[in-house]
């Protein structure tokens, strides 16, 4: 047997791939919730379908993934101009102190200037959060891997630092900041869900990157940029101060990420505010292909997934890190069917005689 | 077994080898033959199968099917070992040595395996082996600080370490200066008395009529002709070479256009025909002007005041041996790295501290040997071509998709691209990448174009397509500065030749004057 690169791949073999890649997931995935005490399929009809049953299933699922959306595609932003952003965790949490500057300091303005002032604060606080491992990027070529990830349990120990400190909540002693003044909610959706207008932020901005990375030269710019730095450079694009942008941009949309999550959901920050939304952020713009409707579809999935592993928690007693294994499991075999695609085996015969 | 009545059995016989890539034929049913004793010269344009035939023997690459047979005997070689093993060396255009090792140290790694290296006796086979080729090589040299030629001994004398038998030169003159080329010839002789079988593989008539014994033809991996060298015509092969066509056309001017275009050099004074009815250059303008250019290096600068003036009308060639400065210049000229000191114009414009943006605004067109690095291989033939030009097609905050198809299609339709515009780029041969990159450079009607072994690993069509758009270029009014390692190809495409050496410039004559003996003189920094 040999493997062979393949010349060329028919336009179903992408999805043909992910598609094998999500039944061996379930296959890998059987012994393990099956040891739990549970049956697979029952398990996997919690993770999947019973959340999109109920009205208020799909308003959780969505809530779910509206922080994903923003780190996702911060990420997504970032990885496809060639600057590899790890830091969407700390810009993420980042954006929620800045978000809370303004909610504790200027508790009495109305709606209407405080959401704009609190969410740019947020996309701002995001961004600073990037500037310096970006500044050290273009200035002194030190891999932003490094300086990303690291500044980001630097982030989570501010917040810790604040709430233990500045921002103790004034009534409980608890490490939880007051609560924002009441013009800093970002309203529910629709009645009965707790989703709210941060998702709304969260698809336009899905829909701007769309268009910019198909339908404008900036976006064909950052794509040539991303996939090949020095030709790119070679054909006039400024390659370096792409990058710089991209950083703050994907900063900035991390941060707003943070933002809309204690606008929307906490109304004050508290050190549990982010679960790892910065670090599926990466899961998500990978399995999504660094495309902003790949970013949108795998933040859906991973929302229903992490909303049907609580459900699968209390109905099934399955531990809820189970549904974090079904995701990891997930990206593991996508990326591996993606890579193993470009690939074909062959099986020589032996020679007759 | 009487000596007077069997022949010996042939050195190594290839018996219907058969190699196919996809839906590419490379080698098909070859059958060759080289005896004790014989330079067996294997010649065809580029992609006819000598590559993959050499690399077959040498255990590189598997045949699909036929028989490899050394000294009468059926053999297995499936890898490099098992041809060494063999009895069979192979010295490619690429190194295999170790920079920053010395002489001795590189021979030792090619015969180690594990347990104590013996110094004094690797010296001494060293020495031995450099005695059979007839050179003398300083064995304390690291080989960073060796000549291209020099390197090429070594990699002989590293081939004769494992008792070579029967040794592969893929193209070894291409890298060598004239006088290089004759020390190899000598070797080759002293090696083919002592009854070694040696494989050589030219592009260059002359030399194979001076070296081999045997010229075997190799055309779209089918073997066309396998004769005796002595008293073959080089107008003969070139035809051969080339198909029937041309063949039975019997029209010399074609024959020799066709030959010189493969990079043979033919009996006939003029290599390219028509190359000197050139327009004269226009007086007075300036199309790129390079002064007093200079790039600092590590011990010694890489470029030192090299001042080249490229008229409007004209094409300035730029000749020496690889490692002298070329790559530096262009890497300068377009714009990916900072001079020293010095100015570049264009025109009445200086582009000295200009990006690769602002140079090709100002005019310049750039055609690099390095194809793959110029382009985005994942993104479409068609995003390619525009990439340089984005904001030329923009319709509003959009680019208009309409414009650039209608632009792309007449592009592709001009310059006789044959690919789908939808493709990935990096699905496109080498010839049709390298039409992509002039219509990229050319649309714009730049100036002063820049253009780097531009015919390096093209086919013949190819070849001689780029050479009709640099001489449309020329009658366009532009200047093309024309940076070559194929001094045919400077000869029959300039109006001047400017020899560099160590990243200075050593000599400047014009084309008329200029003789491969002179050119290869001053390439050795020789200056007149």
């Amino acid at each position: 047997m040999r493997i062979l690169l393949r010349a060329s791949e028919s336009r179903w073999l992408a999805p043909t791939a992910v598609l094998g890649a999500a039944i061996l997931t379930l296959l890998l995935t059987a012994a393990p919730i099956r040891l739990a005490g549970a049956n697979p399929l029952a398990a996997y009809e919690r993770y999947v379908v019973t959340p999109l049953t109920t009205f208020t299933g799909v308003g959780e699922v969505l809530l779910a993934c509206t922080p994903l959306i923003f780190t996702g595609l911060a990420v997504a932003i970032a990885f496809r101009v060639g600057y590899f952003n790890i830091g969407a965790e700390g810009q993420f949490l980042a954006g929620t102190v800045a978000a809370t500057i303004a909610g504790l300091y200027l508790p009495d303005l109305p709606g209407p200037l405080a959401l704009p002032l609190a969410l740019s604060a947020g996309a701002l606080g995001g961004a600073l959060w990037a500037f310096g491992p970006a500044w050290l990027k273009r200035h002194a070529n030190i891999d932003e891997v490094v300086t990303t990830l690291l500044l980001n349990p630097v982030a989570l120990l501010l917040v810790q630092g604040l709430l233990n400190g500045p921002w103790r909540n004034s009534e409980t002693g608890f490490p939880d900041s007051d609560r924002y003044g009441a013009g800093y909610d970002l309203a529910p959706l629709v009645d009965g869900w707790r989703v709210h207008w941060g998702l709304v932020i969260a698809l336009v901005l899905v829909i701007a990157t769309g268009i910019i990375m198909a339908f404008t030269p900036l976006g064909l710019r950052l794509r040539a940029a991303g996939q090949a730095p020095r030709a790119a450079r070679f054909s006039g694009i400024q390659v370096a101060s792409l990058k710089w942008r991209c950083a703050l941009v994907s900063g900035a949309v991390a941060g707003l990420g943070g933002a809309s999550q204690v606008l929307g959901v906490q109304h004050q920050l508290t050190a549990s505010v982010s679960t790892g939304y910065g670090y599926t952020g990466i899961v998500v713009a990978t399995l999504g292909a660094l495309t902003a409707g790949g970013v949108l579809l795998v933040a859906l999935l991973l929302g229903d997934i992490a909303v049907g592993a609580q459900n699968a928690s209390i109905v099934l007693h399955l531990p809820t890190q189970m549904g974090s294994i079904v995701s990891s499991t997930l990206l593991l075999t996508v990326v591996a069917f993606l890579v193993a695609r470009h690939y074909r085996i062959v099986r020589t015969r032996r020679k007759p005689e | 077994m009487s000596p007077d009545t069997a022949p010996p059995a042939p050195l190594a016989e290839l018996l219907g080898i058969t190699k196919t890539f996809g839906a590419l034929v490379a080698n098909d049913a070859i059958d060759l033959v080289v005896q004790p004793g014989e330079v067996h010269a294997l010649l065809g344009e580029n992609g006819a199968g000598k590559s993959v035939l050499t690399r077959i023997l040498y255990g590189l690459s598997q045949p699909d099917s036929g028989e490899i047979r050394i000294d009468g005997r059926t053999s297995r070689i499936s890898s490099p070992a098992d041809a060494m093993a063999a009895g069979i060396g192979m010295v490619t255009q690429e190194f295999s040595l170790v920079d920053t090792m010395t002489v001795t140290e590189n021979l030792m790694l090619a015969g180690v395996g594990l347990g104590r290296i013996n110094r004094v006796a690797a010296r001494a086979r060293v020495l031995e082996a450099a005695t059979r080729i007839g050179v003398s090589i300083d064995l304390d040299a690291v080989v960073e600080t060796l000549s291209v030629g020099e390197r090429q001994r070594v990699e002989i004398v590293k081939a004769l370490f494992h008792d070579c038998r029967l040794l592969i030169l893929d193209e070894p003159t291409a890298v060598l200066v004239p006088q290089d080329v004759e020390v190899l010839f000598d070797s080759i002789r002293r090696l083919t008395a002592e009854g070694m079988g040696v494989i050589f593989i030219s592009h260059k008539l002359h030399e194979v009529v001076e070296i081999a014994d045997r010229v075997t033809i190799l055309r779209r991996g089918r073997i066309v002709a396998s004769v005796t060298a002595a008293g073959l015509q080089p107008r003969q092969i070139a035809a051969m070479m080339v198909g029937a066509d041309a063949a039975t056309a019997g029209d010399d001017v074609e024959a020799d256009a066709l030959a010189t275009s493969i990079g043979l050099e033919s009996d006939s004074a003029a290599p390219i025909p028509e190359a000197r009815a050139t327009a004269a250059p226009v007086q007075g303008t300036a199309a790129l002007e390079i002064r007093e250019l200079t790039l600092a290096g590590a011990a010694r600068p890489l470029l030192d005041s090299v001042s080249i003036t490229v008229a409007s009308g004209e094409i300035v060639g730029i000749a020496g041996v690889s490692g002298n400065g070329q790559t530096e210049l262009v890497t300068v000229l377009c714009g990916m790295s900072d001079v020293t000191s010095g100015t570049v114009r264009v025109g009445s414009t200086d582009i000295t501290s200009f990006g690769p943006a602002e140079r090709i605004r100002a005019g310049l067109g750039r055609l690099t040997e390095d194809r793959r690095g110029s382009v985005i291989p994942n993104l479409t033939v068609e995003q390619n071509l525009v990439l340089e030009d984005l904001d030329g097609f923009r319709r509003g905050p959009f680019v208009s998709r309409r414009r650039i198809r209608a632009h792309v299609r007449a592009l592709m339709e001009r310059f006789d691209i044959r690919a789908n515009s939808s493709d990935p780029i990096r699905s496109l041969s080498g010839g049709n990448m390298q039409k992509v990159l002039l219509a990229r450079a050319i649309a714009r009607n730049p100036r002063a174009l820049v253009a780097s072994q531009p015919t390096r690993g093209l086919d013949v069509g190819a070849c001689e397509y780029v050479y009709s758009q640099l001489r449309a270029l020329r009658a366009d009014g532009a200047g093309v500065l024309l940076i070559s390692e194929d001094l045919d190809e400077l000869l029959g495409l300039c109006d001047r030749i400017v020899v560099l050496f160590s990243g200075r410039i050593i000599g400047e004559l014009p084309a008329a004057d200029a003789t491969r003996e002179g050119l290869g003189l001053l390439m050795t920094g020789h200056a007149a």
